[in-house]
């Protein structure tokens, strides 16, 4: 599989953010029952803000694709998720420095570059019923899966499986950090929707990097 | 329950639409962000600015701090949800008068991550910040953990001394002590009789059974320590005091300044009833009441119930409690 340049990274943001607002209602309504019922707007309107920003210039280096990502996701969402999204766009734009194109791998990668902002950033512990219980788990997959020497779409799909199952774990969980702690033990028996959006933004990842294989050729009539 | 609304996604915005309208003479809105309301006296040159910010839904709080020798810009967020850190940013530069801001706000993961955020852009731009974080809500968490604790109703008592201690002429540090000493010398405490719905979810996010009562809520509806039967306003008063005082420990003869607010769907007649007896309860405890405060000041939507903050005055507090100034919600 060919390097991606810039232009693709913005097709890949673009991806995710039609993927995001496909889910702003189930979003919102799994925010509705824990929280303030705006999720589904934010994360939409988040990715959204980043696809208006990077796509105006495709001359960018990937890294500066990334950083700008960050920066206008931070100016259009409030609450924890602007300053959780943009950690974790930052850290990916510091993995990505110096790079001139992005392959497969460097798509996989995000995964854990994600998952490291936002923990380093939010300082959640698995369990706590945070974003982080879908990207903890997503971002082992990718990391076990590489070192396997799988290649970098089974990374992605097992990110995605990882995050998907992480995802359901959050129903069991008592929010322990983050806005819905103020719920305490009524929290108890809902998805945690950003657990929710996190699998909607890795499975975007993987659809994108599937969709980029090379075409079969056609067959000789 | 019935609502005046437009479409609950335009409240926030419509809100804030009609307070710059109503107190034209007191604030504006940011002519570079629709979400950060400022005081018509900022900036002043070579005085320290004061920044605060929040969810909505707590109105007064928090524009209606904004305003003379109070607080110089408000970032505003959505209802219950921390403002941006593009907001809190903009705030600071609006209130920045070359002497540095002191950003005064209230001890939620949101507000802390996009604070400091905006902090780092403000200060990479040249403007010194400084912050100081309330944790004035006993009921959060134990002694032991004051960091832990929110941040209520005491944020007003914070603001009103940082801005009066600006209003001296006082540096950054000076400024940024001043409104760490009044959140450290204040103590609040909520109780919830009934729960409030977010316009846009449309059920309550939390239950209260009739005829029971929840000591210690949040202002978002954050479980309280204990749950029983409704008592008589004098008893509940009562309660409140006791939670405030055990955990403040004041000497017998100390000043205190008292804020007793509703929620946001409990009368006014209610709120003087609770606080006639909480003034006695003070004077049997030897305190001597400078300044009360009773009313509306900082709600959780139509949240049934009050909250109780009483701050500790010193000389330096109490000249600065009496500083004039002028604000829609005071």
């Amino acid at each position: 599989m060919e390097d991606f340049s810039s232009r693709k990274l913005i097709d890949l943001f673009r991806l995710i953010a039609v993927r995001m607002s496909d889910a702003r209602r189930e979003l919102g309504a799994l925010d509705g029952a824990i929280g303030d019922a705006d999720h589904g707007n934010s994360m939409a309107e988040g990715f959204a803000a980043i696809v208006r920003a990077i796509a105006a210039d495709d001359d960018r280096p990937p890294a500066e694709v990334m950083l700008l990502a960050g920066q206008s996701f931070l100016s259009a969402v409030g609450a924890t998720t602007g300053p959780l999204y943009a950690s974790a766009m930052l850290a990916a734009a510091n993995g990505l420095d110096g790079k001139t194109t992005v392959s497969a791998a460097d798509v996989a990668g995000l995964v854990p570059a994600f998952a490291d902002g936002i923990a380093k950033r939010g300082h959640a512990r698995p369990g706590d019923k945070t974003m982080m219980d879908a990207w903890a788990p997503a971002a082992r997959a990718v990391l076990e899966a590489e070192k396997a020497g799988l290649a970098p779409i089974v990374r992605l799909s097992r990110a995605r499986a990882a995050a998907i199952a992480g995802r359901d774990d959050t129903r069991a969980m008592m929010a322990a950090v983050g806005r819905a702690a103020s719920l305490g033990p009524r929290s108890l028996g809902h998805i945690d929707p950003g657990a929710a959006s996190a699998v909607i933004i890795i499975a975007a990842l993987h659809e994108w990097l599937h969709a980029q294989r090379p075409p079969v050729p056609e067959k000789a009539q | 329950m019935q609502r005046l609304l437009n479409n609950p996604d335009d409240l926030v915005d419509e809100t804030v639409a009609g307070f710059v309208k109503a107190h034209r003479d007191l604030v504006h809105l940011s002519p570079d962000n629709a979400r950060v309301v400022v005081s018509n006296f900022a900036p002043k040159a070579g005085r320290v600015g004061i920044v605060t910010g929040g969810g909505s839904g707590h109105e007064p709080a928090f524009i209606g701090y904004a305003g003379r020798n109070l607080v110089d810009a408000v970032a505003v967020g959505e209802i219950f949800s921390s403002p941006t850190a593009k907001s809190f940013a903009d705030a600071i530069r609006a209130a920045d008068g070359g002497a540095g801001v002191a950003v005064l706000y209230g001890n939620y993961a949101g507000d802390n991550m996009n604070v400091k955020m905006a902090a780092r852009m403000a200060t990479k731009e040249g403007i010194d910040v400084a912050t100081v974080v309330a944790n004035d809500d006993v009921c959060s968490a134990p002694t032991t953990e004051r960091e832990k604790r929110r941040g209520v109703a005491g944020e007003i008592f914070m603001w009103k001394i940082g801005g009066a201690k600006a209003a001296t002429g006082a540096s950054l540090a000076e400024v940024q002590a001043a409104a760490q000493k009044a959140i450290d010398a204040c103590r609040s405490v909520g109780v919830g009789l009934g729960p409030c719905t977010l316009p846009a979810v449309g059920h309550p996010n939390f239950a209260i059974a009739p005829g029971t009562m929840e000591v210690g809520i949040g202002h978002h509806g954050e479980p309280g320590t204990r749950v029983e039967l409704l008592k008589p306003a004098n008893d509940v008063a009562d309660d409140m005091l006791k939670i405030v005082m055990d955990d403040h420990a004041l000497p017998a003869g100390s000043e205190v300044a008292v804020l007793v607010s509703g929620l946001g769907a409990t009368s006014v007649n209610e709120l003087y009833v609770l606080y006639d007896r909480i003034e006695t309860g003070l004077t049997a405890l030897g305190m001597k009441v400078h300044s009360a405060l009773v009313g509306n000041y900082f709600t959780s939507l139509e949240m049934v119930g009050a909250t109780l903050t009483v701050m500790a005055l010193d000389d330096e507090l109490k000249a600065l409690f009496d500083t004039d100034c002028a604000c829609a919600a005071l």
